[in-house]
């Protein structure tokens, strides 16, 4: 039978606020244990929650960014539940009526189709602590920090066909977040959270199937992981005659298993009701307004641009506009060499490789955009070949200097001494005398360019690849034409 | 409409709260009530009407996003009943 795979994800955003979404304790991370928990986060007696209006205006800037409806008044709700890092015994979220309502991104797949995903909605709600069950004879120890910190989760509509529209839904989310700078989105600091629910349904069927939510995946690359065992496991459950079973299951990386956490008889029952500590939230179109002026450049818009102002196709673009800082990068290289699109090849090609090989962001990237622009410009004005040009680039990444000192240092000035250049050619000439009478023996055309190609190669070989090519095929092509 | 014995163990579990029988018997006529009476309000005839998400006539006044808090761990955790290294100490939690 073909199936059709069902995916809708819910990501948790930490917003960047100061403070906390009711309180004023500060969201700093890396404080000593509970150094940063307020009365209003231990929950202590009498205490009251007054709401953050930074998380306020970051969860409509989200909102503007995804086009959807801002809600010009909004409610908290209690979801009660008990658990040792929640003081209250209850969270405060927004169930009935949350502050973003629906909206919509796009996203680019690998085999350059566009789709547009679907978001229901977004809501505001408080993190809980933290946990920690080691060390601690039989006891658990709570840190408060983070309770309270300010989250906004984004839930999609089932609108997702494949594991790999599911991870590149999630890498849009993550660039408007950092573009929009309401959260660090850094996914192994928790700062961004991910659950999926996944269900498969027979190829044409309408109706969905019975989903599983697999909480808490936390990097893109284990979305796509979780996602495809999780398929596979409802696929092989189905055919052999079983049934799905609405449950809540984790991932685990390790066995690229998932196995279930907790089963409909234990389901949490939430008894949300709207908080009486807290007053609906009214914003109006002035301060919407204000906010929707202030948006900078999102991710569509600047690969938009790139395409028009740089003359970049669009699947070039698409990489390069994935976070702000490669994109400013990217600008700043195609700026200073003039050369958008070898800006755009070494960025995608080398720099990636090395990025990715030595796990380095482009924050922390040793190769300014400056020295590579340098670099792409001695390309240009024939100083180095482009193959030395390689080299140049890791020195550039080992910290060696300058382009230009480097070059120096290394001695891989390119020779376009014509002088120079002939004595190499009259030197493999005359070593090669095979290859040379081979080529002016051979009658077929193409044939004989290989040949040609196979001296010129074992010219820029004795010239330890620091020839200009561009001379040395036509001096050589000279020298040939005499013989022949 | 009245409520059920094993709804009422359900409900005490979910809020945590250790019932003994003779309690469990008196909260069965109890929230039976309280549902009565609810049953009641729902009789009454809400079309049109704009459903009330607050009972007070007014609006969240919004903070400005500023630290204005101090570490005051020691102060706290000097009522708890346990801590070590900063951390409260509770029973084993484990998911």
């Amino acid at each position: 039978m073909q199936w059709e795979t069902v995916i809708g994800l819910e990501v948790h955003v930490q917003l960047a606020t100061q403070s906390k979404i009711f309180s004023g304790a500060s969201t700093a991370f890396g404080a000593e244990p509970n150094a940063q928990a307020s009365a209003i986060d231990l929950a202590m007696p009498g205490m009251l929650p007054v709401l953050n209006e930074g998380a306020v205006r970051m969860a409509v800037q989200f909102g503007l960014a995804v086009n959807a409806n801002i809600a010009h008044r909004s409610v908290f709700d209690r979801k009660n539940y008990f658990y040792a890092d929640l003081p209250k015994g209850y969270q405060i979220s927004q169930m009935y009526h949350p502050i973003v309502g629906k909206g919509e991104v796009s996203v680019n797949l690998s085999d350059g189709s566009e789709r547009t995903i679907g978001i229901e909605h977004a809501h505001l709600e408080e993190d809980a602590g933290k946990s920690l069950h080691e060390d601690f004879q039989g006891q658990s120890g709570i840190d408060l920090n983070r309770a309270g910190t300010p989250l906004l989760e984004i839930v999609s509509e089932p609108d997702m066909r494949s594991a790999e529209e599911a991870a590149a839904y999630l890498r849009k989310i993550h660039a408007i977040v950092t573009y929009l700078g309401i959260s660090d989105g850094d996914m192994s600091q928790g700062s961004m959270r991910c659950d999926c629910n996944v269900s498969v349904r027979p190829k044409g069927q309408t109706a969905f199937g019975t989903r599983s939510e697999i909480k808490n995946v936390n990097s893109f690359r284990f979305v796509e992981k979780a996602i495809n065992s999780e398929v596979e496991r409802q696929i092989e459950l189905i055919e052999d005659g079983g049934q799905v079973e609405q449950e809540t299951r984790l991932y685990d990386a390790d066995r690229d298993e998932t196995r279930s956490m907790r089963t409909k008889e234990f389901a949490n029952d939430y008894r949300y009701f709207p908080d009486p500590d807290l007053l609906p939230v009214e914003i109006d179109d002035d301060y919407i307004d204000t906010i929707r002026d202030g948006l900078p450049e999102l991710p569509d818009a600047k690969q938009a641009r790139f395409v028009t102002e740089y003359g970049l196709n669009a699947d070039e673009a698409g990489p390069l506009v994935q976070s702000q800082a490669l994109a400013d990068y990217f600008e700043q290289v195609a700026g200073g060499s003039g050369d958008a699109r070898q800006a755009a090849n070494w960025i995608m090609g080398e720099l990636a490789r090395l990025m990715n090989q030595n796990e380095v962001a482009i924050q922390d990237c040793p190769v300014s955009a400056d020295s590579l622009a340098t670099l792409i410009l001695r390309v240009q004005d024939g100083t180095i070949s482009g193959k030395l040009a390689k080299q140049v680039f890791e020195a550039l990444w080992n910290g060696d200097g300058s382009p230009d000192e480097i070059i120096e240092k290394q001695g891989l000035k390119q020779v376009s001494d014509s002088g120079e250049i002939e004595a190499l050619v009259d030197q493999v000439l005359a070593d090669n005398q095979a290859m040379v009478d081979d080529y002016l023996g051979e009658e077929v055309a193409k044939k004989q360019k290989k040949k040609f190609n196979a001296l010129v190669g074992q010219v820029m070989k004795a010239s330890q690849g620091k020839a200009n090519p561009a001379q040395v095929n036509e001096i050589l092509q000279k020298r040939l034409d005499t013989k022949g | 409409m009245s409520i059920s014995r094993d709804k009422i163990e359900q409900v005490a579990w979910l809020a945590r709260i250790q019932l003994e029988d003779s309690e469990k018997e008196a909260l069965e006529g109890k929230l039976s009530d309280i549902l009565g009476m609810v049953d009641q309000l729902q009789a009454a005839d809400t079309d049109g009407i704009t459903p009330m998400a607050h009972p007070l006539d007014a609006t969240q006044r919004l903070r400005p996003d500023e630290v204005t808090e101090t570490n005051k761990r020691e102060r706290f955790q000097a009522v708890a009943p346990e801590t070590q290294d900063g951390l409260y100490l509770v029973p084993r939690v484990v998911e």
